[in-house]
């Protein structure tokens, strides 16, 4: 038994059942890492002592033959934008290097009270901005399909650990694609849930509006199985919803057949590497195989998104960075004479280049003068684009769209140029906008052997179908 | 160009970010570039259009009464430490890159 190709039933039964232990499992992760994380850079921070306390209990709980929870002895990483009490969170910036949160963050306090073991906090861009996470300021991650080629990002180093076998699962937070791009790049399964689904408390803070927490995992049930322990309302985080939650799990094996599936063109036009849009039609044709139908619907103001997200979320974002001034916790610019210096040179010291470029469009398009033509246009059109889906929802049960225009690029293809990076979240920022579900998981391959993303959305609250979709086709034959 | 080297300056201000000459040089060429692209906003007719600043706005439209409900922002009971403890203060200052064993500390507010 390789203990790190494990999937979570198959884990958490082999330590219920005394095969393995939640010890072993954590040693054989942290072998892995050893091993191959030089190569990829996924962790960033590992917690060892916190992965054995974890085991302890875990092994002590199987072996007074009690019931383990539906996650035990399941080795995880957090991505690094998740507070962890006495666990250093950088959220990637060299602002927040030496910051150890005083609390948890919900989801991973309620991955830990589902038993599972978290080995270390995951690489990603600063503050979650970027798309390849070449924006850390600690290293890259580089793909573990190719290693010349970007996990995506922002949460690549979550993607990264989930691919090359260094977790079995990971959580990841998703504002623009943040989880579904660096999944599709990958070749893993990322969910984000609809938008107040899973709390948000202890999240490092990125664009309040469209952030998102949820889970990178190997398959569909493993991912179904993370977002059961995490969703539900937290009187911690006032937008969380109080909507029940169902039991995704057991909802993946009811039928597909009749279900309506949407395409819309204008995923599929100019930009769309030819690749990806043959992987992503076969697809396709799987699903009306498996006796779903396919309708045509029409996403009109699509055109738009990516400059009405880059403009809400850099504004949201200008707000929320406003926080770290050098004063109650992380890095600060020494010397300074008065406070607005210290202020200024901490800020420009702590943070990296894609983070100020950020905090300044967002902060132009919130200041005097420019705020009608920008940030209110902005929110507007977010208005049309969630109606866009409102409409489409009237007739069909899900969307199925590309997750990202191409597989994986290089690193340092696009560094320089901020607007390119910017178009690699063009079929996934839509969803944010609107707040409903999506989701990605592989379908196929390039002929360079880089993996294919298909990205699935659905309705509001409406999880359950998407990942029932998602699992049918990842269960049905090649 | 939409944004010149003087509307950096002030919007960095704003911002609390010092710059260096060639950041600044940089933004702007990177600052106008990005709003040439959002420029294509303009072309998107929001003449009878509400504005979204969360999606439970968006919900709370008249056709969606109960997500109107599901999404509300929520008040909770004005209790101390209703629904954590508030934290220790050694342990809320023991992050901070300057403290006492009371209060934050940072260089002079006043120049006299």
């Amino acid at each position: 038994m390789d203990l790190n190709l494990l999937t979570i039933d198959a884990a958490r039964s082999a330590v219920q059942n005394r095969t393995t232990t939640s010890m072993a499992l954590v040693e054989s992760f942290y072998a892995r890492i050893q091993k191959e994380d030089a190569q990829i850079g996924a962790y960033l921070t590992l917690s060892k002592e916190r992965a054995l306390a974890q085991a302890d209990r875990i092994d002590r709980m199987a072996a007074e033959g009690k019931q383990l929870p539906p996650l035990a002895g399941v080795p995880v990483g957090i991505k690094d934008v998740m507070c962890t009490r006495g666990l250093r969170t950088t959220a990637g910036s060299k602002i927040l290097a030496n910051f150890v949160p005083p609390y948890d963050c919900t989801a991973v306090a309620r991955l830990e009270a589902s038993g599972a073991v978290v080995l270390g906090k995951t690489n990603c861009d600063e503050f979650a901005m970027g798309s390849s996470n070449e924006n850390s300021a600690f290293h890259p991650v580089h793909n573990p399909r190719d290693t010349s080629r970007v996990p995506g990002g922002s949460s690549g180093g979550s993607a990264a650990a989930v691919a090359a076998d260094m977790a079995v699962a990971a959580l990841g937070s998703d504002t623009g694609g943040s989880i579904r791009q660096p999944a599709s790049f990958c070749g893993v399964v990322g969910v984000m849930p609809t938008y107040g689904r899973v709390s948000r408390y202890g999240l490092i803070a990125f664009a309040s509006s469209l952030d998102h927490i949820g889970p990178l995992a190997k398959n569909v049930k493993d991912a179904a199985t993370v977002l059961h322990a995490i969703a539900g309302r937290d009187p911690m985080d006032p937008t969380s919803a109080d909507v029940p939650v169902p039991d995704y799990v057991a909802g993946l094996e009811r039928p597909v057949r009749g279900l309506k599936v949407g395409v819309a063109r204008e995923y599929f036009g100019e930009g769309l590497d030819r690749e990806v849009k043959n992987g992503v039609e076969s697809a396709i044709q799987k699903l009306a195989a498996l006796g779903c139908e396919i309708v045509g619907v029409s996403l009109p103001h699509s055109e738009y998104a990516i400059p009405t997200y880059y403009i809400v979320a850099t504004a949201e974002a200008s707000s929320n960075l406003a926080r770290f001034d050098g004063v109650r916790y992380g890095y600060r610019a020494q010397p300074a004479r008065t406070l607005s210096e210290m202020y200024r040179r901490t800020r420009d010291q702590g943070f990296g280049a894609e983070v100020k470029r950020r905090i300044m469009l967002g902060t132009y398009a919130l200041s005097a003068g420019y705020y009608d033509a920008y940030y209110l246009k902005a929110q507007k059109v977010r208005t049309l684009l969630t109606r866009d889906f409102e409409e489409a929802f009237q007739k069909v049960d899900v969307i199925v769209t590309p997750t990202s225009p191409t597989a994986a690029f290089k690193l340092g293809e696009k560094v320089d140029d901020p607007l390119a990076m910017y178009l690699a979240d063009i079929y996934t920022v839509t969803a944010d906008l609107a707040g409903i579900p999506g989701m990605s998981i592989p379908c196929g391959e390039t002929r360079e052997k880089l993996p294919i993303g298909l990205q699935i959305l659905a309705r509001h609250f409406d999880e359950s179908t998407m990942l029932r979709v998602a699992y049918a086709y990842e269960q049905s034959p090649r | 160009m939409k944004v010149t080297d003087k509307d950096v300056g002030y919007v960095a201000d704003l911002a609390n970010l010092e710059l260096s000459d060639e950041e600044r040089a940089r933004m702007v060429r990177d600052l106008n570039s990005i709003l040439d692209y959002v420029d294509r906003l303009n072309r998107a007719d929001t003449s009878s259009v509400e504005a979204m600043s969360q999606v439970s706005e968006q919900l709370s439209a008249d056709h969606h009464p109960t997500d109107s409900e599901r999404f509300a922002n929520r008040t909770r009971e004005d209790v101390i430490e209703g629904l954590r403890k508030s934290l220790p203060r050694e342990v809320a200052l023991e992050n901070a890159p300057d403290a006492d064993d009371q209060f934050f500390e940072v260089p002079k507010v006043i120049e006299r």
